[in-house]
């Protein structure tokens, strides 16, 4: 095979990989999207608030230590245990869904029937509050997330593709684990809006608040849970991104890399964002391989992945998966 | 009640006339505790700090005047930056440390009309080195240039002085500062007869798959690195996935703090970064801290980072900017200084190792002179190399100087495009 071929079907596969992980932080948008009307500009905080939380609990670290002891002038800073990861993951699953609950109870409850700008700049001023909760809560320090996922180099895959195409490919492992973990969490959260009561509710209130609130369904209830899976999909997507870059701030930057994924795949498809991240992930690249690193010195990939993003926008506004919005005089 | 509010309008309005104590030695920290890079802004502005508490504490401050040390956060946000700078300048600052490339640019227009010195360690404009264009602001001990030759200095010495036909990979942060040491190893490879490739990294650096697949296939003998922040961690996570040699993988000195390796853990082992200043906390005067900033109860911050090259890095330059501030009051024999003294005190600077071992810092960093023309100093950095079972840097040379006779022609053509730029007359 020629060395080109082989090369840009390993860009190929690593982009497949790479677009999983977009898929994993756009998927937290569609679910509150679908369910709310609201596009959650804090999404990307929520998977740094829901790492910091996971890597201060795993750890040990006392919450809002820094604030304790300068108030009280003690000075504690850690319990002196560690939490096994997966007890870590439940307690921060608790720790999310009562920020969920807290969420809906003291901002989005009083909002209802408001304008979407409205709802959409609650969420503005909800990141950055959150932003600044989680540094108070944890501190700025950089840290690990280590919960026992695999990474560097697949052997397997490098072996086995060098026998067969004579150049060994590189994926990560981390990215593999990656791609099971979205594929379950898809399934998943389809089951769940398709074959629970719960879910049946979601998609009721989805399709229309009204109705929905006719026949006995709990808004309030509902956006919880909404809000709480979001949280979910967050701590899934902070451990991913965590463990490639470790916990710190410019985690809440993932979100970046979703919005392409969600103009391309639609605000309101789950299939959309998973889609639409496989789309942007290969399409981004293998840009950089054929165009952007031989001709254009490189760095193409996050302005391409909102060009290629707005091609689709001017044909298909409403994204690949979208609801075609149709309003009649 | 009325005459109570009397006298306290009275006094607020005595106290606003009386200004800020001249005898004050005013030193403005432009930090970043909070934003993106607060885990990198915290270590440096509690080691900035914590060193002029020493001072305050242990000596009474410098030649008997007390420090005052004005902080204003700035999140690493040019704009906010300046905003610092607008509203502490009044307050007597004698010299700024602006610990940003984009606040430094702005400020070297402002700062040279105020007469107030600027000092950009490590960073900043590398050209401002040429002391009779960039009249305020000073770069000592080095600059991003210094960086770039002192790297391939290190890779000529491990190679058996010779580069020729070696491949060079420069994985850079795609930004102006990311983009400083290009020229400088362009002409280096000419001279040294090496291939560079170029690989940037758009902000903020979590997904550099690409750029790592690219080194994977092509291979290079070594990789040198000019990150910031997350780009950092990810890149020596990818590196370290790849399996690319650590030992052969360097970064400049903003790439090598404990934050950029700690996160890959063992896989980070035997990763190189440059430094002006050495490592750890074997260091005299990490025990006066201790006794009087720490154990007092006086330190910035959680006393957590003592010793970290970050801390090191903010305490070096506030030793610096008093050794300056010392220099100072002996030309113009005073002790209270107005900031074009300090100025002065800043060109005129010598750093020794006998100075530095008085300090209780043997070692601590290059010795150096600052003279009219060469704000600078004289380009001497060090490699230093990660140990992750330690979980520490140490030096693994000596301070090399960078090669001037490829720097200086650079740095001169730069100066020269900015003073006629700016209608400066050069001069000394």
């Amino acid at each position: 095979m020629p060395e080109q071929l082989a090369f840009a079907l390993e860009v190929t596969a690593n982009g497949l990989m790479a677009g999983v992980l977009y898929a994993l932080v756009a998927l937290g948008f569609v679910l509150i999207y679908k369910a709310s009307g609201i596009f959650n500009y804090a999404q990307g905080v929520m998977a740094l608030f829901a790492a910091l939380t996971l890597a201060g609990i795993m750890d040990g670290q006392v919450p809002f230590s820094h604030l304790i002891n300068a108030v009280f002038g003690t000075d504690v800073h850690h319990f002196g245990w560690n939490v096994p990861a997966f007890l870590a993951i439940l307690l921060t699953m608790v720790v999310m869904i009562a920020l969920a609950y807290v969420v809906q109870r003291l901002v989005f409850r009083h909002l209802v029937g408001q304008e979407p700008i409205i709802l959409f700049m609650a969420t503005i001023g909800l990141a950055y509050f959150l932003e600044g909760v989680g540094d108070l809560m944890w501190g700025s320090d950089i840290k690990s997330m280590d919960v026992g996922l695999p990474q560097g180099i697949n052997t397997w895959i490098d072996e086995t593709t060098f026998e067969v195409l004579g150049y060994g490919f590189f994926i990560d492992n981390l990215d593999i684990v990656a791609s099971i973990i979205a594929a379950l969490l898809v399934i998943g959260l389809v089951m769940f809006a398709q074959y629970t009561k719960q879910g049946r509710a979601m998609r009721a209130v989805a399709d229309d608040h009204q109705a929905a609130l006719s026949v006995g369904v709990s808004l309030n209830f509902i956006w919880i849970l909404v809000w709480s899976l979001a949280g979910f999909v967050a701590l899934v997507a902070g451990i991913m991104w965590g463990t490639k870059s470790g916990v710190q701030f410019s985690l809440s930057l993932i979100a970046l890399k979703a919005l392409p994924v969600l103009m391309l795949g639609g605000f309101t498809s789950i299939p959309g964002a998973i889609v639409g991240g496989l789309i942007i992930g290969v399409g981004e690249k293998l840009f950089e391989f054929l165009i952007g690193a031989p001709f254009l010195g490189g760095a193409t990939e996050n302005w391409f992945a909102y060009m290629l993003a707005l091609i689709f926008l001017v044909f298909r506004p409403q994204g690949l998966f979208g609801e075609k919005i149709i309003e009649r005089v | 009640m009325n005459m109570k509010l009397k006298l306290t309008t009275l006094a607020l309005g005595v106290t606003l006339a009386a200004g800020p104590a001249m005898a004050e030695l005013v030193f403005p920290s432009l930090s970043y505790r909070t934003g993106p890079y607060a885990a990198n802004g915290i270590p440096f502005a509690d080691g900035y700090a914590d060193y002029f508490t020493l001072l305050n504490e242990r000596d009474g401050g410098i030649g008997g005047e007390p420090i005052r040390m004005i902080e204003c956060e700035t999140g690493y946000n040019t704009e906010k930056g300046v905003e610092c700078y607008e509203s502490t300048k009044g307050e007597g600052a004698l010299v700024y440390q602006p610990l940003s490339t984009g606040i430094t640019y702005q400020l070297i227009p402002k700062a040279t009309a105020d007469g107030i010195p600027v000092h950009s360690m490590g960073y900043g404009r590398t050209s401002a080195k040429d002391g009779a264009v960039f009249k305020n602001i000073f770069n000592y001990p080095a600059n991003y240039w210094d960086g770039a030759s002192v790297a391939i200095k290190h890779l000529l010495d491990v190679n058996g002085g010779s580069l020729e036909g070696k491949k060079i990979a420069l994985v850079y942060h795609n930004s102006a500062y990311g983009k400083e040491p290009i020229r400088t190893l362009e002409e280096l490879s000419k001279k040294h007869g090496f291939e560079l490739s170029l690989l940037p990294v758009d902000h903020p650096g979590q997904e550099q798959k690409s750029q790592w697949l690219q080194i994977r296939r092509e291979k290079p003998d070594n990789v040198i690195m000019y990150g910031w922040g997350v780009m950092n961690q990810v890149a020596v996570q990818e590196a370290a996935n790849i399996r690319y040699p650590m030992d052969q993988f360097i970064g400049i000195w903003w790439s090598g703090s404990e934050n950029d390796v700690r996160p890959a853990g063992e896989a980070a082992n035997g990763y190189k970064a440059l430094t002006f200043h050495n490592v750890g906390s074997d260091f005299p005067v990490f025990a006066d801290i201790q006794k009087f900033v720490v154990d007092a109860g006086k330190a910035a911050g959680a006393g957590d980072q003592i010793g970290t090259a970050l801390y090191n890095r903010g305490l070096y330059a506030a030793m610096l900017a008093a050794e300056a501030a010392k220099t100072a009051q002996g030309i113009h024999n005073t002790t209270a200084l107005t900031p074009a003294q300090m100025r002065d005190g800043m060109e005129a600077l010598e750093i020794t190792e006998a100075k530095m071992a008085g300090l209780g810092l043997p070692n601590f960093g290059p010795e150096f002179s600052v003279s009219c023309e060469n704000h600078g100093g004289n380009g001497l950095v060090a490699v230093s190399q990660w140990d992750a079972a330690a979980d520490s840097w140490s030096l693994i040379t000596g301070y090399e100087q960078s090669d001037q006779d490829v720097l200086t022609p650079l740095i001169e053509e730069d100066a020269a495009a900015f003073a006629a730029e700016t209608g400066i007359t050069p001069g000394c």
